[in-house]
């Protein structure tokens, strides 16, 4: 009964969506005010239809219906309750209703929060989000049903891949869907300005906040998932340049790209068919990794169940959303007109800079996950690109835009001068050099001047910052007044950089990390970059649906306790299949990383891992998507901000 | 009239991709193109000659029985995904050895302590010169050697489990 309403709730969303896509857009080209209307109510039913919908799906989950079966092939009777709800969005078909449920909660947000929007970019802002919901709730009705059923129902299910079951990967495909789907805002807004024939800078400001918000659930998906790889899969590799994985960077790099072209747009009406394009490229790279890693085309341990027939009403769906918007941007493109004339020495120049630079990084991440299928069809030949290509490719292309990074914030709108920006920088480059001629006497060359170019990046944040407050110019009383004057978005602007920042400098000690695998009998000690790791004992326990091995592991520094660790090896039983589960612990600058292998007479093996400054790679990112937290938070970024200040100007 | 073809450019683009994937989707539905599988061009020829740390081509064929080679490494994901389909077989006595592909000597022992260690021998294939010259599209694959040095049957991708039973099997025979 409960799978029942859900699919009806699914059928109801698919036509309040279809409404959505037709009324408002119709409205909008006629003028028709009443039908404009309508729009934000039919977002909301095709929010509600759908969260329903998907609330049966984790209800009939829950309650073990295994005559669903999409429950019964993913889920079982002993699975913890945490993993039977999140399930809900782990399996292929669960996934795709989540994947519509996000987009019908961006249409709603759009519908609450768009009041201050002009009525006419409002319908078609709402009607463009809702014609494309119609096509992927479509195929979740039709060729995806998650509430199919099945006769007789099986008396347990199957269970979900123990490596899936881990509180990391439970959040992260929630987090990395809002980053997918947020960027189809944009998207929206973008095919919304082509149909009006008009942008300006309320529209860059409109953009900018979706935007953020989308680009900092990339950024917080795009981190938990590496996490999860380091510490799950983990012999310490946290990227793996998996396509599925380079499917969910694409559009990071075009966000990015975006978020800093739109502030153009905002503040000096330039760049705007650029910016248009990126908007459209970034929801395109969106789609296009979710479901082509679905079609089996892309081969990655994260496919789901491979089935050509899926893929092609998939690529339908795509040639329809990103073929139609590309088509109309070629035909409306030319009437968005340039504006706003700069030197290529200005704040708008180096952003082109970052934006050229940053779309060459995903045109080589592109060429490198799809040449090999490529070379197959056309040439017939079967070749791999694997870590090695990446590494040389992207690594020379990243290296300017670290360089630009601390410098951009320095130049000034329109015109500006390359060597006062660089003066302003002196003491950055030289600790930046320093720290760059230390790292190398103990790594490579390529790390070492990671390493120097993190510093660059983090103390150029710095530097941005102690510029703005005229720190030691002017009094410190004076200077923290400037501080606390100053807007968030420049701290959005400083954090962004700083946590870039961060993670490289986490990535690059990466290589300095140390290793050893042992065999340990209880009472023994290992020594690992000089802690001291003592096998206390081995021991048995029993979890919900797997049976595990532990051990306990006393590390001491100097004598001193650090911290006593229990790695464990869980056989599952339903799938017949061992885990391990790393321990890890982390004082933020290091990470000791325990692992318990096979047992061997009486004794265990171990691995033991010492990662110098590896936290700092996540949490740049969580000061990355902070940034865009704070940027959001800025007064003038919200979104009702634009009309306020317009009123104001109508009324002065 | 430059600008109008700079602004359909993204759209040509896309329509290439587009149609490639279709013709990648079509060809996998009718069977003619598989992006895991492949013919290898090793197929009822002498195996080539290799001499890597761990064994060589001469350990290979004094056997004088066939022996199942497994291209690995510790970076490939899918490798993890295939271990226990390999442990199976090294259960069912199956002759199975394995080359190290492209892949640091400690990052190899820590996968095969992690994940147990199927293989009968162990070599390691640091420069992946001699993947090359047997023509692996990536890793694992998986080669049937006959007593005589001549590959016999050859599988790209993880190894199923189904195609693990026959061949333990076929080996039992």
């Amino acid at each position: 009964m409960i799978a029942e309403l859900g699919h009806f709730g699914l059928a109801l969303a698919v036509a309040f969506a279809i409404a959505q896509g037709i009324l408002p857009l119709w409205g909008a080209h006629r003028g028709q005010a009443r039908l404009m209307q309508t729009a934000p109510a039919l977002a909301l039913g095709q929010m509600i239809a759908l969260g329903v919908s998907f609330l049966c799906l984790v209800l009939a989950s829950v309650a073990d219906d295994f005559s669903v079966l999409n429950i019964a092939e993913n889920s079982h009777s002993l699975k913890p309750l945490l993993y039977k709800i999140t399930g809900a969005w782990g399996s292929h078909e669960g996934s795709i209703l989540f994947w519509c449920l996000i987009l019908a909660i961006c249409g709603g947000l759009v519908a609450l929060f768009g009041g201050p929007l002009p009525a006419s970019l409002r319908a078609r802002v709402i009607g463009v989000l809702g014609l494309t919901a119609c096509g992927f709730e479509m195929f979740a009705l039709l060729e995806s049903n998650p509430f199919a059923r099945i006769w007789p129902p099986p008396l347990d299910g199957r269970d979900m891949n123990p490596l899936l079951q881990d509180p990391g990967l439970a959040f992260h495909p929630p987090i990395l869907y809002f980053g997918y789907v947020g960027m189809a805002v944009p998207f929206a807004f973008a095919v919304a300005a082509l149909l009006e024939g008009r942008i300006d800078a309320a529209w860059g400001r409109w953009v900018r906040p979706w935007t953020l918000a989308a680009w900092s659930a990339l950024t917080g998906g795009i981190a938990l998932g590496s996490w999860w790889a380091y510490y799950e899969l983990g012999w310490g590799g946290f990227w793996f340049w998996d396509p599925v994985e380079n499917a969910s960077l694409l559009p990071w790099l075009v966000a990015t790209a975006l978020l800093h072209s739109a502030i153009v747009v905002e503040k000096r009406e330039a760049l705007k068919t650029w910016t248009v394009l990126l908007a459209i490229g970034a929801f395109a790279f969106s789609l296009s990794g979710t479901f082509l890693v679905r079609s089996g085309i892309l081969n990655s341990v994260h496919s789901f169940a491979n089935d050509p027939a899926r893929g092609v009403f998939i690529l339908g769906l795509l040639a329809l959303v990103i073929g139609g918007s590309l088509l109309l941007y070629a035909i409306r493109a030319p009437k968005l007109g340039a504006s706003g004339l700069f030197a290529p020495v200005s704040r708008e120049g180096g952003i082109v800079l970052n934006n050229i630079l940053l779309c060459s990084i995903a045109a080589v991440v592109v060429t490198g996950t799809l040449y090999p299928l490529l070379a197959d069809l056309l040439l017939g030949q079967k070749i791999s690109v694997g870590p090695p290509f990446f590494e040389a490719t992207v690594l020379p292309l990243a290296c300017p835009v670290f360089f630009a990074m601390a410098v951009g914030p320095f130049l000034s709108w329109k015109r500006a001068h390359l060597g006062p920006a660089l003066i302003k920088l002196w003491w950055v480059a030289i600790v930046a050099l320093v720290v760059g001629l230390v790292a190398s006497m103990g790594m490579h060359a390529v790390p070492a001047i990671a390493m120097g170019g993190a510093a660059w990046m983090m103390l150029g944040a710095l530097a941005d910052l102690v510029e703005r407050v005229r720190l030691f110019r002017v009094s410190l009383g004076n200077s923290v007044s400037r501080l606390l004057g100053l807007p968030l978005s420049s701290f959005g602007a400083m954090l962004g950089h700083f946590g870039l920042g961060m993670s490289v400098a986490g990535i690059a000690y990466m290589s300095l990390a140390a290793q050893t695998v042992v065999l340990l009998h209880p009472g023994e000690h290992a020594q690992v970059a000089g802690y001291d790791v003592k096998l206390v004992e081995l021991h048995d326990a029993k979890g919900s649906n797997y049976n595990a091995r532990v051990a306990t592991l006393d590390i001491t520094l100097d004598g001193r306790p650090v911290v006593t660790l229990s790695p464990e090896r869980r056989a599952f039983t339903t799938q017949a299949m061992t885990t391990t589960e790393a321990k890890i612990h982390t004082n933020l600058l290091r990470d000791l990383y325990m692992v318990l292998g096979e047992e061997r007479d009486g004794g265990a093996v171990l691995r033991l891992h010492h990662n110098p400054l590896a936290p700092w790679i996540w949490l740049g990112a969580l000061v990355m998507a902070l940034g865009a937290g704070c940027s959001l938070a800025d007064r003038r970024l919200r979104i009702a901000a634009p009309t306020r200040a317009a009123a104001k100007a109508a009324r002065a | 009239m430059n600008r109008r073809w700079l602004l359909l450019a993204p759209l040509g683009i896309a329509a290439g991709a587009g149609a490639s994937f279709y013709a990648m989707l079509s060809g996998m539905k009718r069977g003619t193109f598989d992006p895991r599988g492949l013919p290898s061009q090793l197929i009822d020829k002498p195996l080539p000659e290799f001499n890597l740390p761990g064994f060589s081509r001469a350990d290979v064929v004094k056997q004088g029985r066939p022996v199942l080679l497994n291209f690995f490494a510790s970076w490939c994901v899918p490798c993890i995904e295939e271990a226990p389909t390999l442990m199976k077989l090294r259960a069912a006595r199956v002759p199975l050895w394995g080359i190290a592909y492209k892949d640091k000597s400690e990052a190899t022992d820590a996968f095969l302590l992690r994940h147990g260690n199927p293989f009968a021998h162990l070599a390691r294939d640091l420069s992946g010169d001699v993947g090359i010259e047997w023509g692996i599209t990536g890793v694992p694959e998986t080669f049937v050697v006959d007593g005589s040095g001549i590959v016999r049957w050859h599988f790209a991708g993880p190894l199923p489990d189904e195609a693990a039973q026959v061949l333990a099997t076929r080996f039992a025979a």
